[in-house]
């Protein structure tokens, strides 16, 4: 049995730590992180309209929280992964149709994704001000 | 399952650096996944120097040069030397490719070598491939048939061989399915690209009589629908083939016999 002696112990090769990122995989884990992150977002935003509903005091302290430089922060990162996250599903309802697909056209389609969403995160941000 | 990290057995430690060529001006520095069963140690990464001046231009050159000159222990597939055998499937700086059609010239710096990833390791370059090969047996990878044999052969028009092009010279090198995510976190029951593209590969065959049997198959949350178009895949499948497209076809029968 001596060839199968060590074979309940073999190795698994490693697989995350050295595969080399490609904008198709790096967007693809940015489109859970921001679906993620603005589920989060979108609880503090009802709870600021609901405190605007209940008082002046309940208000006052989530509008400071989220008017701070940290809230704008979140607020601003938050805006961005809408419109990036808009854009991208986008991308993904043509792939679902399968559109798209070449290896050339989705490396495009991604980089485009993040041009637009850059630009109308500005965008927005420039028009609320 | 996801799981970042490797297990404790299989943490890479710094291996041996092998002496460089006598005489040799231009070297370059190769770092190579090393593992064996034999003394019980962690996996290690050893340095090789490689004299660039006498050596031919693919990776396959260098891994058969080191084995000759420097190593002979160095463990690695390889059978046809021309992309058409699928055997020396690696990962070669941080991509799933062939090493015998992946030119030396295309890495830049140092050339790093690991087996194929999120796979047992049965000794250096070699990963244990039972469980991909009996994936793709599970999707019947053969013309299934109900009508009586013709006379002669089985015919299809120009047009119905076209939708052939593009799956038909999948090689099963296992690059695709190894570099997906995907099936690194639940490679137990997601097929994988490569199996799927050989699925769609017997769906789309006009002479093949089994197609809803095929597709009643796939019709599971796991075997199919853990592809999330990460597109890694299409982009290291060293024959240029496009996987993720494959599936997105199947996907798209399910939903179209479906309403």
């Amino acid at each position: 049995m001596g060839a199968d002696a060590n074979r309940g112990n073999r190795p698994l090769s490693p697989h995350i730590s050295i595969y080399r990122p490609q904008i198709t995989s790096v967007l693809s884990i940015l489109h859970r992180i921001t679906g993620v992150g603005m589920s989060v977002t979108a609880v503090l935003i009802v709870w600021w309209f609901i405190a605007a509903a209940t008082g002046a005091d309940q208000f006052a302290f989530i509008d400071g929280i989220l008017t701070s430089w940290v809230g704008v922060m979140v607020m601003v990162a938050s805006l961005w992964a809408l419109w990036f996250h808009f854009f991208n599903g986008i991308r993904h309802l043509r792939w679902d149709a399968g559109v798209g697909m070449g290896i050339g056209e989705s490396t495009r389609s991604g980089k485009i994704v993040i041009a637009l969403s850059i630009v109308m995160t500005i965008l927005t941000v420039i028009l609320a001000i | 399952m996801v799981q970042l990290s490797l297990p404790k057995n299989s943490r890479i430690t710094t291996g041996k650096t092998w002496p460089k060529p006598d005489g040799a001006t231009n070297v370059r520095k190769f770092q190579i996944y090393r593992w064996t069963p034999d003394d019980g140690a962690n996996p290690r990464v050893d340095t090789y120097f490689v004299d660039m001046d006498t050596c031919g231009p693919m990776i396959l050159d260098a891994l058969i040069k080191i084995k000759n000159e420097i190593d002979p222990t160095l463990t690695f597939r390889r059978s046809c030397r021309e992309g058409i055998c699928g055997s020396c499937a690696m990962n070669i700086d941080g991509i799933n490719t062939l090493a015998c059609i992946y030119g030396l010239d295309e890495v830049k710096g140092d050339v790093k070598i690991y087996p194929l990833p999120h796979l047992e390791v049965v000794r250096d370059l070699i990963p244990d491939l039972t469980h991909f090969y009996a994936q793709h047996a599970s999707i019947m990878p053969w013309l299934e048939t109900k009508t009586n044999r013709p006379a002669k052969e089985w015919k299809q028009t120009i047009e119905d061989r076209k939708k052939l092009d593009g799956l038909y010279e999948c090689v099963m090198c296992a690059s695709c399915s190894t570099s997906c995510p995907s099936y690194w976190w639940n490679g137990d029951r997601y097929l994988g690209p490569a199996a799927l593209l050989h699925a769609y590969r017997w769906i789309i065959d006009s002479r093949d009589e089994a197609t809803g049997e095929r597709l009643d198959e796939l019709e599971d949350p796991f075997k199919l629908y853990r592809c999330h178009t990460i597109m890694n895949c299409a982009k290291t499948c060293p024959k240029g083939l496009n996987p993720a497209l494959a599936i997105s076809e199947i996907k798209k029968l399910m939903v179209e016999r479906a309403v």
